[in-house]
């Protein structure tokens, strides 16, 4: 498998606090690949400076060989890195519909541009099948019509995940997807990943560690702004800094 | 068109009843209502333009003075310049004041909240203290028009058909907004009104669409100016002053914000209001500020949301 993300030596700091320092990961195509690290680590600053959300101050990021570091977020979505977030974002007073509606209109700039002023963006039923498909893709089609915000916490985070994929992106980047769920919804979430293995590449950071060791194929560890191991769930076990890290009573 | 829908009715029977106001003010003698007329719908469209950068496109501008009193003095300087025609004149007020919010937009869009409400305002005001200054636009007096703008074959100086076409634009402008809040443009701005972060992650070119709105905001203000100077014989500093784009915001939000007809119901209740008042007290502005109250308190979508009920905007 090829290497679709690259990263090298990526830097970024907080007043005195480096919060990524350093950071080498390589991910591959089609690959689902865990993010793991204690609380602080600083994987969610890890996202936001892949998908765009910072700038690093120093490094590299190889998307698909060309380096999209300082790339605005807008330009690196248009080549293929969609996110969800760790907290829900989504459009509360919009549909569901309509929610997905945007991320598909976003997509499909060869439909026409989002600076098309005059035609009724409902004219386009291709926008409104794909939006509805994508509904029914993690189970919300009953709801459709449903403002988000009167749909539950699991259903928010279901959309989200929807929303993210309807960019079809080359690599789709999951901030704790689970955050915040019952383990009911958890498993369905659980579930809607593990439909994406082998086909979408995946960067999935996750606290659950069950779920870590049963869906990804490699895990990287993250510790104080530094990956420590990158490699399969085994030999991450295994590993002694990474007991370590976690002191040895976290992990299965 | 056999399933016109009663609100395209009811909006058709306003226009109509509208189109045929003058006459009646004449056959009534009232013809001094027809200038107020008229000024009445020139404050719409200005109001109007006002809402669809605070309503549609969520910036909350303090600054509209600049492009609606702008748009005036591209009037009355023209004039000076032996420039009458408002084929030419009335597309430059747009086209100025759309230059003038290009430059404003781009810096200001940089903040955010308070940051933007004080940007734009130390902008407007910027303008205001530069042209009173300048003798060639008259300083504190203001620059009066010699005549109003030509349009061929049509006679500006009858006031009646000064209020047709202030309808006519006015009525274009509604109808344009209509047709954008439903296009894609109007969906990404009703995504980017709700929430920003996910509009940028879906891969939404942010800043470049509110820039778009708030120039559009601004040149269909400078319009709105244009006008306003003909039907005052003036172009005032009064027009650029922070104070007009308060009264602007408060028709906005009296008329309900991110309404279509916000701008329109705002403005005649303002207007309407302080009139009315001005014959009975000295003290109009204290009934309008409770008016603004009651509406903020217990109509928040506005006068227009209350002739609209169980609709809910998106």
């Amino acid at each position: 498998m090829s290497v679709l993300l690259d990263i090298a030596g990526l830097k970024r700091h907080f007043g005195g606090l480096w919060a990524t320092n350093g950071v080498d990961l390589a991910v591959r195509e089609g690959e689902i690949h865990a993010l793991i690290g204690p609380n602080g680590a600083g994987k969610t600053t890890l996202i936001h400076l892949i998908s765009g959300a910072l700038a690093p101050d120093a490094g590299r990021i190889l998307f698909d060989g060309a380096d999209v570091a300082r790339l605005p977020m807008h330009a690196r979505v248009a080549r293929g890195i969609a996110r969800s977030h760790q907290i829900t974002q989504v459009f509360p007073s919009l549909s569901l519909l309509e929610n997905l509606r945007l991320a598909v209109q976003s997509r499909t700039r060869d439909w026409g541009s989002s600076f098309q002023f005059w035609r009724p963006a409902s004219a386009d039923f291709r926008m409104i099948e794909e939006a509805e498909d994508w509904l029914g893709r993690v189970g919300l089609a009953e709801q459709a019509g449903t403002p988000a915000k009167d749909v539950s916490h699991g259903e928010q985070r279901a959309l989200e995940l929807a929303m993210a994929l309807a960019t079809r992106p080359r690599l789709l980047l999951l901030d704790e997807p689970m955050a915040g769920m019952g383990p009911e919804e958890s498993a369905h979430m659980a579930r809607l990943i593990a439909a994406l293995k082998g086909e979408q590449t995946v960067l999935l950071v996750e606290h659950d560690m069950d779920i870590v060791f049963r869906l990804a194929d490699r895990v990287a560890v993250l510790v104080a702004g530094r990956i420590i191991v990158s490699d399969t769930p085994a030999a991450v076990r295994d590993h002694p800094e990474v007991r370590r890290a976690y002191l040895g009573d976290e992990l299965p | 068109m056999s399933h016109m829908r009663r609100a395209d009715l009811f909006e058709l029977a306003a226009l109509g009843a509208a189109v045929l106001l003058p006459l009646a003010l004449q056959a009534m003698g009232e013809e001094f209502y027809i200038g107020f007329a008229a000024r009445l719908l020139i404050f719409a469209l200005a109001a109007t333009s006002l809402n669809f950068v605070v309503g549609y496109g969520g910036m909350i501008a303090f600054g509209h003075a600049a492009f609606f009193g702008g748009g005036a003095y591209v009037v009355a300087l023209a004039m000076q310049a032996e420039l009458f025609a408002a084929w030419l004149v009335w597309p430059l007020a747009a086209l100025g004041t759309a230059l003038a919010a290009l430059a404003i937009g781009a810096l200001s869009l940089r903040t955010r909240g308070v940051y933007f409400i004080m940007i734009t305002l130390a902008f407007a005001q910027m303008i205001y203290y530069t042209v009173i200054s300048l003798k060639f636009a008259g300083g504190d007096d203001g620059l009066p028009l010699p005549q109003r703008s030509t349009l061929a074959p049509l006679d500006l100086a009858d006031d009646r058909v000064l209020y047709w076409v202030a309808l006519a634009l006015l009525a274009a402008g509604l109808y344009a907004l209509k047709r954008l809040a439903a296009s894609r443009y109007g969906r990404a701005l009703a995504g980017l009104r709700q929430n920003e972060a996910r509009m940028e992650a879906l891969g939404y070119p942010v800043a470049r669409l509110k820039l778009v709105c708030f120039v559009a905001g601004a040149a269909v203000a400078g319009l709105a100016g244009a006008l306003l100077a003909n039907q005052n014989g003036l172009a005032s500093p009064t027009q650029l002053y922070w104070t007009q784009s308060g009264m602007l915001l408060v028709m906005v939000i009296l008329g309900g914000v991110g309404q279509r007809y916000g701008g329109v119901l705002g403005a005649i209740a303002l207007l309407g209001l302080e009139e009315a008042l001005g014959r009975v007290t000295e003290h109009s502005h204290f009934y309008v500020g409770f008016a603004l109250l009651a509406v903020v308190l217990w109509a928040p979508r506005g006068l227009a949301g209350l002739l609209e009920p169980g609709k809910r905007r998106q």
